[in-house]
């Protein structure tokens, strides 16, 4: 076993931590650690493939005027009706498989990464609030994290587009989608990082070093972001990691559920979502490659949060 | 301790209220079931009739004062969509959804806690490794997939297990359970393996971060400079500190169970109050979908309270600042 | 020795099994949805009518190719010194599952059911003003005027037994602000061919063969296990594991390797449904278009360049993978008024839209958005979605908004909608059911799912006057200068008429039903 017991870093006074990074301890371990590398390497080309997608995509199948619906069904490396060439195949609207994965990963990034900022920021700010507070704004935070997660992340969503439904004409709903799945999802998922986040800091804010920091008369804002946050940040880095994940997830289910982004404009959950139709027939393609896409992307971020949480957090760097 | 009690039980009051008055909320905006009861023949006439029948034309507040006072009778109206008493509809449900939800738990609890520490313990070794890879494929699914995945290849292919339902159950009065024939012990393995999976991970994942960041803290190291053994280490003093977070996280993961159970259920057609609700939502079924809110939302409350008092339990620091403030 | 005995008596067994068999057949029956109710008069509805058909009965019936049939009545005619009265003459002998003998009394009251305020079927019998039984089999329905098509809106209305509703307090409908639920709602007693063994909402429903049914041979099926599987995939693969027998809502992609597998057959044929997107007239410029200061859709060179861009023959091809009927007019051919020439269609011809859409103003296009229900009918959204990019040619770019049925039903109900996409299923089997709905000026009665807001008051004045012409050509030829009308102003743009797909155990036969009520006492086994 290699758990032989090392001295811990000191734990304050901390240089900024990005200094700390600099000093290549980040490098050396990722450059020790092949699963690191791999997955930042396929995560790297999907988001710059999903980013770069209207310059480097063979079609552009998010326009439907360019679409040829005699090219539904082309099998994978083949010529289309249309005379077209689709690596991966066409799908039942004669969309490039290729191109429309590439056009639908940056929706889905997109919806992913805007909704994981927006629940992260805001349970962690509302859990680390609650957690060094305490008392009433606690027992207010909380009871309405508890509200929150009684009901299914599904359902807040559903219930966020309800509300969307009620405010926004129907004439107009189609082009407000994407923003409502992204307050929807973010929405949906803030009260796990403030649970998670209060836990952590009761528990560190009853630690010496926040007593000491406190009587030495460092300011309660200061004494959170610079040393509470910091230390709660791996139960965080968990989370996210997750979460972009789940994010993704989520809308696909949201889509599985009829609620999501117009299939003229599909994002990776919705074309999932139409492919399914398609696994029985012998059409594979439509719904393996949006999957084989999605798990990569979600499978990528994953590990490489997954190093990132163990390079980073200072109790578990060696 | 029974101020703490009194005082949590006050919070799920409160916490209920507001739930309803959401569930409430909400669903007035989701959609007019007027549409969708009445058939294709309806005419302008008709629909105004039925609005005013169902006191949809009521004021505001008036809807939402009656809604509660019915709520606290058990008392949610009638399904829109099936003419039945709608707590007869969830109660007749529940039983499939909580042997169900139960099961998932327990294998996530179990498999997540045994490979959480283990894979904790042999940090470095290939088998962790594989586990950590498998479950973050698992959790890159989703879960629909994951299920449709399983029934192509258990029930159509191998046609080893059923595709779809619950099998064959026994009424035992008020509880229908499929745990006492084959065929329904066999129709709980798909879904059962579908809603585990992500809370599986979810948990292994946080008894391992957990784990080692216990293994790391000074007295785990003061127990090894002691001389402990391993064993006593890992399992009295490291196990013990991990559970304050897991208890936290499992109470709240066997709410998501429940929730998570609505793809489930879609998926393999289980008759639990999940599939009943995605039925109802489709057929914007108001009294069936408030009361489905209401009712998650205490089993949440009733896990929160439980798992706060645990917490108490558990974690005597906490105890004076949970029971009074600063 | 003693294993080629034991064999030769498993095989023996075996075939005295088959005999059995042949004896009694469950069968396993799975659509993609449940009956809403068992109360016969609470929704107009076609999955919860097609249950309710093995239960209960109608008076008259209508065979496969829409003719109307006796069941309960044996006769019916309009009374010789009266037009506006029909005389029904009733079966004898019939009983309902509890014994009770059938009487006109029961018809009276169920009519009358079926009318009250409450009911769900009222709409059909809105010009009857009373029911008298004449003797126990004759019974007459008054009407408020002259009404020759009236039997054809039976084909639904099923007949209770009025001693065991007036025991069981249901001579109302279900009415959902009493906050009670009904009787009838999960019990029956009807005259039909099965009995209900047991139901589990959503679930499972179980019927088995009423012995006392008047049928002089009974129907094969001696039990049926009713299985509503909503998600497409799994009940497909329901009936691939062969948990199920009969599959009815089949998606179109899947017809084909259903067919390909041993052991299941595919029965299609023809739905009597026309599907079909409409658009809004008038001068109020639309809610979701780029175009604010008119309306695009009414200019009647705007109506045809979109014609022209709609590919029918690409849709059925590649969407419905060839089980559909493209179609010109917005009637199935199962319905009276249908010719052949209304359903011809223009070929797609991008190059003369893109021309027309140039001479109406409109050479750079405009936006719009279409709503389509995604849940209702055959590929709905795909269909949609297959013409945003042919309109996108010629320069039409549209938005789609997929809704499920019932969040895209109110936003047709309450003509919030510029552009849509519908499908209409004629039980009538008349035009002017199609008229009343979908033509006529939207009024109190008429008009519902006018949601264009088309309006002529010219047509609106032949249409009223169909439901009380007697004279068969004047009608029918007031029907066709109405579909002449309807088909030059383009008030709907049909695409086609729906194909619907029924898988099975390949020893069972089942026909498609053109209303899609297929009823179990026609399954034979081979």
């Amino acid at each position: 076993m290699t758990d032989a017991v090392e001295p811990a870093p000191q734990s304050a006074p901390q240089p900024t931590r990005f200094q700390r990074f600099a000093r290549s301890d980040l490098l050396w371990s990722y450059l020790r650690s092949p699963v690191a590398i791999v997955s930042s390497i396929v995560a790297t080309v999907l988001i710059l493939a999903a980013i770069l997608a209207p310059w480097l995509a063979p079609y552009t199948p998010f326009d439907p005027a360019t679409l040829n619906l005699m090219d539904g069904f082309t099998p994978p490396d083949s010529t289309s009706f249309a005379g077209h060439y689709f690596l991966l195949g066409a799908d039942n609207q004669g969309r490039d498989m290729l191109s429309t994965i590439m056009y639908g990963s940056r929706l889905s990034l997109f919806v992913g990464f805007s909704a994981t900022v927006l629940a992260a920021g805001l349970g962690v700010g509302l859990g680390l609030i609650a957690g060094y507070l305490g008392g009433f704004v606690d027992a207010a935070i909380m009871r309405i994290a508890d509200i929150q997660l009684s009901f299914p992340a599904i359902l807040i969503a559903l219930l966020i587009f309800g509300i969307a439904r009620g405010l926004i004409p129907p004439a107009q709903q189609q082009n407000a989608a994407v923003w409502v799945l992204i307050i929807a999802i973010g929405l949906a998922n803030w009260a796990q990082f403030a649970r998670t986040v209060r836990g952590a800091t009761l528990v560190e804010r009853r630690r010496e070093y926040v007593a000491a920091a406190r009587i030495m008369g460092v300011r309660p804002i200061s004494i959170l972001f610079r040393h509470v946050l910091p230390n709660v940040l791996g139960p965080v880095l968990v989370i996210a990691t997750i979460g972009l994940a789940l994010a993704i997830i989520e809308e696909a289910t949201l889509s599985y559920l009829g609620v999501g982004v117009p299939p003229t404009q599909p994002s990776l959950g919705t074309l999932i979502r139409t492919g399914q139709q398609f696994m029985f027939s012998g059409e594979w393609w439509i719904v393996l490659f949006p999957a084989v896409a999605l798990v990569l992307l979600a499978l990528s971020v994953n590990l490489l949060g997954d190093w990132l949480r163990d390079a980073l957090n200072p109790k578990l760097r060696r | 301790m029974v101020a703490f009690i009194a005082r949590r039980l006050g919070q799920s009051v409160l916490v209920m209220l507001a739930v309803a008055l959401i569930a409430f909320l909400i669903f007035r905006f989701v959609g007019d079931p007027v549409a969708s009861m009445l058939g294709q023949d309806a005419n302008q006439g008709d629909i105004a009739e039925l609005r005013d029948r169902l006191g949809l034309n009521d004021p505001f507040y008036l809807q939402f004062y009656h809604f509660v006072l019915d709520a606290l009778r058990g008392d949610f109206g009638i399904s829109y969509r099936l003419q039945q008493p709608v707590s007869d509809l969830i109660l007749s449900r529940l039983p499939a959804t909580i042997e169900l939800a139960v099961t998932s738990a327990v294998i996530a609890l179990v498999f997540g806690i045994v490979l959480g520490i283990y894979t904790a313990l042999r940090r470095r070794s290939v088998e962790t490794a594989f586990i950590m890879t498998v479950s973050l494929i698992g959790v890159s699914l989703p879960t629909f997939l994951i299920g449709i995945g399983l029934i192509y290849l258990f029930a159509v292919e191998l046609q080893v297990l059923p595709s779809f339902g619950r099998g064959q159950v026994v009424d035992l009065g008020w509880w229908r359970t499929g745990f006492l024939t084959e065929s329904g012990l066999k129709s709980l393995i798909l879904p059962a393996i579908t809603l585990s999976l992500f809370q599986l991970t979810l948990i292994m994942r946080l008894v391992r971060a957990e784990m080692l960041e216990v293994l790391r803290t000074d007295y785990i190291r003061f127990a090894r400079a002691r001389g402990l053994a391993r064993r006593v280490i890992h399992f009295r003093h490291a196990l013990r500190n991990t559970l304050v977070p897991v208890i936290t996280i499992a109470g709240l993961q066997l709410g998501s169970v429940i929730a998570f159970a609505i793809i489930t259920e879609t998926v393999f057609q289980w008759p639990g109050v999940g599939s009943l609700f995605v039925n109802s939502v489709q057929a914007v079924d108001v009294p069936v979908m408030a009361a489905y809110l209401v009712f998650v939302a205490l089993v949440f409350v009733v896990i929160n309270l439980i798992v706060d008092i645990l917490y108490w339990v558990v974690n005597p620091r906490l105890r004076d600042s949970a029971s009074g403030g600063r | 020795m003693s294993k080629f005995l034991a064999r030769a008596a498993g095989v023996l067994l075996g075939a005295t099994m088959l005999a059995g068999v042949a004896q009694a057949e469950t069968v396993r029956w799975a659509r993609a949805s449940d009956a809403l109710t068992l109360d016969p008069h609470s929704q107009n509805q076609g999955v919860t009518h097609n249950l309710a058909h093995h239960i209960y009965e109608t008076l008259v019936d209508r065979d496969t190719a829409g003719a109307l049939q006796p069941r309960l009545a044996l006769d019916w005619y309009v009374k010789e010194d009266d037009p506006t009265v029909w005389v029904f003459e009733l079966r004898q002998g019939v009983t309902f599952h509890n014994g009770n003998a059938f009487t006109a009394e029961d018809v009276v009251f169920s009519l009358d059911r079926a009318r009250s305020a409450s009911s769900n079927m009222r709409q059909l019998h809105a010009t009857v003003e009373s029911v008298t039984a004449i003797d126990d089999y004759t019974v007459e329905v008054k009407m408020s005027g002259p009404s020759p098509i009236y039997p054809n809106n039976l084909t639904n209305t099923f007949i209770m037994d009025k001693t065991w509703s007036e025991e069981h307090d249901l001579q109302e409908v279900q009415d959902f602000a009493a906050g009670e639920s009904n009787y009838a709602v999960l019990n029956t007693n009807g005259t039909g061919p099965y009995m209900l063994v047991s139901r589990e909402v959503d679930v499972e429903t179980v019927l088995a063969l009423y012995e006392g049914h008047w049928a002089e041979t009974p129907p094969e099926v001696t039990e049926i296990i009713y299985l509503p599987i909503a998600d497409n995939a799994t009940r497909v693969a329901a009936l691939l594991s062969g948990n199920v027998d009969i599959v009815q809502d089949v998606p179109v992609q899947d017809i084909e390797r259903l067919s390909n597998t041993a052991g299941i057959r595919v029965e299609t044929g023809p739905e009597n449904r026309v599907i079909y997107f409409g658009y809004r007239f008038g001068d109020e410029p639309l809610r979701s278009s780029n175009i604010t200061d008119r309306n695009p859709f009414n200019d009647p060179l705007v109506r045809e360049a979109m014609a022209l861009a709609l590919d029918r023959d690409a849709i059925q091809q590649i969407v419905m993978r060839g089980y559909s009927i493209p179609t010109g007019v917005a009637t199935p051919p199962f319905v009276d008024g249908w010719t052949p020439e209304l359903d011809a269609y223009e070929p797609a011809n991008v190059q003369r839209a893109r021309e027309l859409m140039a001479e109406a103003g409109y050479a750079n296009g405009f936006t719009v958005t279409l709503d389509t229900p995604n849940n209702r009918y055959v590929n709905d959204e795909a269909i949609s979605q297959a013409y945003v990019g042919m309109l996108g040619q010629i320069g039409i770019q549209v938005t789609l908004a997929s809704r499920p049925i019932a969040e895209h039903s109110p936003v047709i109900l309450n003509n919030e909608s510029d552009f849509y996409l519908l499908g209409w299923g004629v039980p009538t089997f008349d035009s002017a059911y199609i008229f009343n709905d979908l033509i006529h000026s939207k009024t109190e009665t008429h008009g519902t799912y006018n949601v264009g807001l088309y309006t002529n008051p010219e047509l609106d004045e032949m249409i009223i006057s169909l439901a009380t012409e007697t004279d068969e050509t004047v009608r029918d030829a007031t029907v066709a200068a109405i579909w002449a009308q309807v088909q030059e102003d383009r008030v709907l743009l049909p695409v086609h008429n729906q194909v619907l797909a029924y898988a099975m155990r390949d020893d069972i036969t089942l026909a498609v039903h053109p209303e899609n009520q297929p009823l179990m006492t026609t399954v034979t086994f081979d």
